[in-house]
């Protein structure tokens, strides 16, 4: 939750053993305790890259151990660019390693307007790549409602149901072109929750593959979970693989914190983790990759060793 | 977990592991299904947020529509034109048996035959859906008695007809009546034939040329007055001639209706066609070709001596002669045969393959809305198939009827 007149924000971290709280003296010790972590995890190419981060998605939700009692809340993401993590995991859900049935899944984003079985809607999207193929409860996954009557309030639903859920244990996401984190495109809120958007040239440019490259089929406005919506989440994760993405990459971790650029919000976010691949660095400075390569290592504890819930079977 | 199922509270079945025929290609998908029908899984996962209740494992095989077969004449010793007081039980000991071939819907064909025998048969059989007891009967195929005296071939000679004035009047004189009819063979170039065709297609009734010697300009004229189907092409007709292409020339006619389709059923036993002809046909027009039986009442008889219609026949292996000559009387192949000797015959896909024993003839009858495939919203009749197109498991909406 977000104090909006001192921009203090207090995080509710039951996984992480601590809580931030209003200053006081006591958070202040506290606050040292909890450090904030940034990590750029750099795979050598796009497969890696979606093994690495499906292998922390998995460990994450199975350490947890999510039952009826406690879900595991994950923000999801769509387009190109986490194919290939969605199929790790249905390939994890295939062999027994993990169950998404007491996972609760919020999606980013859906397009206003087009029908909800639109083969390119976000529905579709993730029926098709993720939902059919494991053992999600249809009453789990929530994604918002393009076609909905009112889509203000459609939007504040959506945020209700994040706070009635506890808030997001991890938000997967990507990165624009523009670098825009869901559809909050350059110039947007910091701050901003869930709400209508409409889209940017450059996305609609991005998005006509997707619609026959006919520019008068691609819808102009969104329903998008806010910059601020994501940053509440406990933990966030970027995806970020193509040298299409090098430079928005660039400027979303080597320069300031702007709102042209809203990925760059979460340089101010406790928990981050970008995971790309070596086409994506192609913008950063060679001192920042070999810094970042060289704590591989580090990195590489947080998916090896591999846990299963076959390990909890009691 | 506690349904919340807005629709309906029946239970749903999920087919897993297999490729299911739709769109033309196998794919890799599951298949839903609930009160009888095919169920789409991303509306009951979004709307209802529903889920299966149970799951069946199909062991990684096909998954195809079932096969309708639009013209068999009996099988088993069961003979549709014979007249007996108790049709209903040889139409469903047959009904019962095909399943085993993959059949989920047929048409049984009644040969050339007397008013007395059309008026005392017909009313004893009744369009109703499968299930458990056997196939689902989609209507009678009437084969003759108007058709041409040359080309009768196996038909009797001494009940064949020609049309009166009075067109349909006149056929249900006949018929007795055409209540229960999903399709009529008859040969155009009979006069007073257009009219006939015009009001039977009028009345929804599939209209088919066969056993006919009507050249390619009469037969154009009868699909332009709405016909529709070809009767087992090749068989009963004029040999196709480079200057007159006859019946077999609809194939490739330019004369056909826009909107129409030409079929043409084709017996697939390695015997009735020559695999060569066969192959012509199929590409000349591929998107028309039905695959029938063409069934006589030996069909799943040992060899020997038996009865069709008003005349006896002689099995010897896989051929069915009229007793004591060479001229073909029906075959004894089984659709499931028919289907794996296009294939191999063809060198079609697959697919194909299976199509021409599904969707084509739901196409042809025009049902194709709710038979011969695999789309949202169809009946859920269909078969599980090895990749030699053996039929494993049958299945008439949803439930499994048949397994090997």
């Amino acid at each position: 939750m977000t104090d909006h007149k001192t921009g203090t924000r207090s995080h509710d971290s039951r996984l992480f053993a601590s809580s931030r709280t209003e200053r006081s003296g006591a958070a202040a010790v506290v606050c040292a305790v909890r450090a904030g972590t940034m990590r750029l995890v750099i795979l050598e190419d796009y497969d890696l890259a979606s093994e690495w981060a499906a292998k922390y998605i998995r460990n994450r939700i199975v350490q947890a151990k999510p039952s009826a009692d406690r879900y595991f809340t994950l923000g999801l993401p769509t387009g190109s660019t986490p194919l290939g993590c969605y199929k790790k995991l249905i390939e994890y859900y295939r062999k027994g390693d993990i169950s998404f049935k007491y996972v609760k899944t919020f999606n980013m984003d859906e397009y206003v307007g087009l029908p909800r079985d639109h083969p390119e809607s976000y529905h579709s999207y993730m029926w098709n790549n993720f939902f059919k193929h494991v053992d999600m409860d249809p009453a789990n996954a929530h994604i918002l409602d393009g076609n909905a009557a009112d889509l203000q309030k459609e939007c504040d639903a959506f945020e209700q149901k994040i706070s009635d859920a506890g808030g997001i244990d991890l938000f997967v996401g990507g990165i624009g072109p523009d670098g825009h984190i869901a559809f909050n495109e350059p110039g947007s809120s910091l701050v901003s929750r869930t709400r209508v958007k409409t889209l940017a040239q450059d996305t609609i440019l991005a998005n006509a593959r997707f619609f026959g490259n006919d520019l008068s089929k691609v819808p102009t406005m969104t329903l998008t979970v806010g910059v601020g919506t994501v940053m509440d989440a406990r933990e966030v994760m970027i995806l970020i693989t193509g040298a299409h993405k090098a430079f928005a990459l660039y400027k979303a971790i080597e320069e300031g914190v702007n709102h042209m650029w809203t990925v760059s919000a979460f340089q101010q976010h406790p928990r981050t983790i970008f995971v790309c691949d070596e086409d994506a660095t192609l913008e950063l400075r060679v001192k920042t990759v070999k810094y970042f390569k060289g704590l591989m290592h580090v990195h590489n504890k947080l998916v090896d060793p591999m846990y299963s819930i076959k390990d909890y079977k009691d | 977990m506690p349904t919340n199922r807005s629709v309906s509270d029946a239970a749903i079945t999920q087919f897993v592991n297999c490729r299911i025929l739709r769109d033309h290609r196998l794919q890799r998908e599951d298949l839903w299904v609930r009160e009888g029908k095919i169920l789409n899984p991303e509306k009951l996962f979004f709307d209802e947020e529903g889920f299966a209740d149970h799951q069946v494992d199909c062991g990684g095989r096909i998954l195809a529509p079932g096969f309708i077969d639009v013209q068999i004449n009996g099988g088993y010793g069961v003979d549709f034109s014979r007249a007996a007081d108790d049709v209903s039980k040889g139409v469903g000991l047959v009904a019962e048996k095909i399943l085993e071939h993959g059949v989920t819907s047929f048409c049984p064909t009644l040969v050339t035959s007397p008013p007395h025998v059309y008026h005392k048969v017909l009313p004893q059989f009744s369009i109703h859906e499968g299930g458990p007891g056997g196939a689902g009967v989609l209507g009678i195929h009437l084969e003759g008695p108007f058709i041409s005296r040359e080309k009768r071939g196996a038909h009797p000679e001494q009940y064949l007809r020609s049309f009166a004035p009075g067109g349909l009047a006149d056929l249900l004189q006949v018929y007795g009546g055409l209540d229960n009819v999903a399709i009529v063979t008859l040969a155009p170039e009979m006069p007073g034939s257009l009219e006939v065709i015009r009001q039977l297609a009028e009345h929804g009734i599939t209209v088919s040329l066969g056993h006919s010697v009507a050249d390619l300009s009469q037969a154009e004229l009868a699909v332009q007055h709405g016909a529709t189907f070809i009767t087992h092409l090749f068989n009963a007709m004029l040999p196709f001639h480079h200057r007159d292409p006859g019946i077999v020339g609809l194939l490739t006619s330019d004369q056909i209706p826009k909107d129409r389709t030409v079929f043409y059923g084709m017996i697939a036993d390695g015997i009735h066609t020559n695999p060569a002809a066969l192959r012509i046909a199929h590409r000349a027009h591929p998107a028309g070709l039905v695959l029938v039986t063409d069934a006589i009442a030996a069909m799943g008889l040992p060899p020997g001596r038996h009865t069709l219609g008003q005349q006896d026949i002689e099995i010897d292996g896989l051929h069915a002669y009229v007793a004591g000559t060479k001229t073909l009387s029906g075959s004894i192949a089984t659709m499931d045969m028919c289907v794996r000797h296009f294939l191999q015959a063809s060198g079609c896909s697959v697919e194909a393959a299976l199509e021409a024993a599904s969707l084509h003839p739901a196409q042809l009858l025009g049902i194709s809305h709710r038979k011969g495939t695999l789309n949202y919203g169809s009946d859920a009749d269909f078969v599980l198939l090895d990749d030699e197109l053996h039929i494993r498991k049958t299945y008439i909406a949803g439930q499994q009827v048949w397994r090997k």
